[in-house]
């Protein structure tokens, strides 16, 4: 059984279709990483699975429920899921406070003390007491993962989360999001226009183009015999947008 | 007068402190969420309530004395109602309102420059960590938390000051309506120059403690 099951999901700002016709699976537990060029609908596609916003037509299912344009989620429903972005915005506040966050949105106390438990997975146990304004780019996103892994989601949703970051920072994310993964056994779509971050991440990889999905295949077939010439044309770099 | 604590000095200075800030509670109470949403939501007609609250916030307090004047005299919209909510003109209530009037644009304007100074990102990813509409509001409002107090200063200093439409819609009258401001124009008014002055620095006095207390709320925020 599938976690997210999207029957034909379309959904267009203004005159543009953002994402055309989508139907997808993504399985309990496998990473799954979604790749193409800029404005394919990779981002809008994580904006409708973290359900905060309805598509135009057709249905998402996750797990037993079911949405569309005029069905909503309820809170406990969205609040199994969550996002990590490409640039992350903290709050201003220390970094243990925004770790914290996500907790003090469902009254939970951190009696576990998961936020120590983030804070240390993502290598920051010593700047848990620093305003978060002061920390550098690579430090900022890896608070927005502790800050994301502290309510142990059943899926993690991240949108381009190394970007722009240096080898250390990535290196410590992607293995996070691996423990995350394995360990945790969180759920975990990953937009990334890197493809050679998908290779070492994802267990079955979707090309999108101009709001559709071309391919999805398990990550061996993906970039060693596609099926479709487009996907071909993409992981070889040969794809021009 | 001042250092011997004179009943009437005391008496003006408390009602000053009662009119302006009632006022700028009431500003705040309304002005706030007024703001907030004006900086979250887009609806039709939003441009035209920010132009009229633009204007609000250069409103001469003279003008506005004169509208609240005309609205609570006793032929006037309000006044004729004789409803007991409704102040009557020359009270202590009256001048609340006029002074509503005028900082509440101000309160309301500046939280919705400062809520739209907050990254338009921050909302979507509180949502996305799980938080209801009212609690993205709330993140919003506290990182624009500098700026909201900003707002209540320009507020205060809108209202603690101003002359004309106490003076309007008060009347000045000994005992009752007097306050700071009216008070230093009615001593200058009568070569009591000394005494005006004396007045003013009182009101300088009072406008330094409370702005300087609201700028270390601010500090204490930025540094949270």
């Amino acid at each position: 059984m599938s976690i997210y099951h999207l029957e034909e999901v379309t959904k267009i700002y203004g005159t543009r279709r953002a994402l055309d016709g989508i139907s997808l699976e993504v399985r309990p537990g496998e990473i799954l990483g979604i790749v193409g060029p800029s404005g394919s609908g990779k981002s809008t596609l994580l904006r409708l699975l973290n359900f905060l916003e309805p598509p135009t037509a057709g249905r998402i299912r996750f797990r037993d429920a079911e949405f569309s344009a005029t069905r909503a989620p309820s809170l406990a429903v969205s609040r199994r899921v969550t996002t990590v972005a490409q640039r992350p915005i903290l709050l201003d506040r220390t970094v243990e406070a925004n770790v914290r966050y996500p907790l003090a949105l469902r009254r939970r106390r951190d009696s576990a003390g998961a936020c120590a438990a983030a804070l240390a997975q993502v290598g920051l146990s010593g700047l848990a007491k620093q305003p978060a304004r002061t920390l550098s780019g690579g430090e900022a996103q890896r608070v927005a993962l502790a800050r994301a892994m502290v309510i142990q989601p059943d899926v993690l949703l991240l949108d381009e989360p190394t970007a722009n970051l240096d080898p250390y920072n990535v290196g410590v994310i992607e293995e996070t999001v691996r423990s995350l993964n394995r360990i945790g056994g969180a759920t975990v779509v990953l937009v990334t226009h890197n493809v050679f971050q998908a290779k070492r991440l994802a267990d079955r990889v979707a090309l999108m183009l101009d709001g559709k999905i071309v391919e999805v295949a398990a990550v061996k077939t993906f970039f060693e015999s596609p099926l479709d010439p487009r996907t071909n044309a993409f992981v070889r770099g040969e794809m021009v947008y | 007068m001042i250092l011997s604590g004179d009943q009437a000095l005391l008496e003006i200075v408390l009602l000053s402190l009662r009119v302006s800030g009632v006022a700028l509670a009431m500003s705040i109470l309304i002005g706030i969420p007024v703001g907030a949403a004006l900086g979250l939501s887009r609806f039709v007609g939003r441009r035209l309530v920010v132009t009229l609250l633009y204007t609000g916030m250069g409103f001469p307090p003279v003008v506005v004395g004169l509208f609240v004047y005309i609205l609570l005299s006793h032929s006037g919209p309000l006044g004729h109602l004789n409803w007991p909510i409704i102040p009557s003109l020359f009270t202590p209530g009256a001048m609340i309102v006029a002074q509503i009037i005028i900082a509440f644009p101000l309160v309301a304007g500046f939280t919705m420059a400062s809520v739209l100074g907050v990254d338009p990102q921050l909302r979507q990813q509180v949502r996305s960590l799980g938080a209801t509409s009212w609690q993205t509001t709330v993140a919003v409002l506290t990182e624009a938390r500098v700026g909201v107090v900003a707002a209540v200063i320009a507020g205060f200093g809108g209202i603690i000051s101003e002359v004309g439409a106490v003076m309007l819609v008060g009347g000045n009258i000994e005992g009752r309506t007097r306050v700071l401001t009216t008070a230093i124009v009615l001593n200058t008014r009568q070569g009591e120059f000394a005494l005006a002055i004396a007045l003013g620095f009182v009101l300088l006095g009072i406008t330094f403690v409370i702005n300087a207390a609201m700028l270390r709320l601010q500090g204490r925020m930025l540094e949270r």
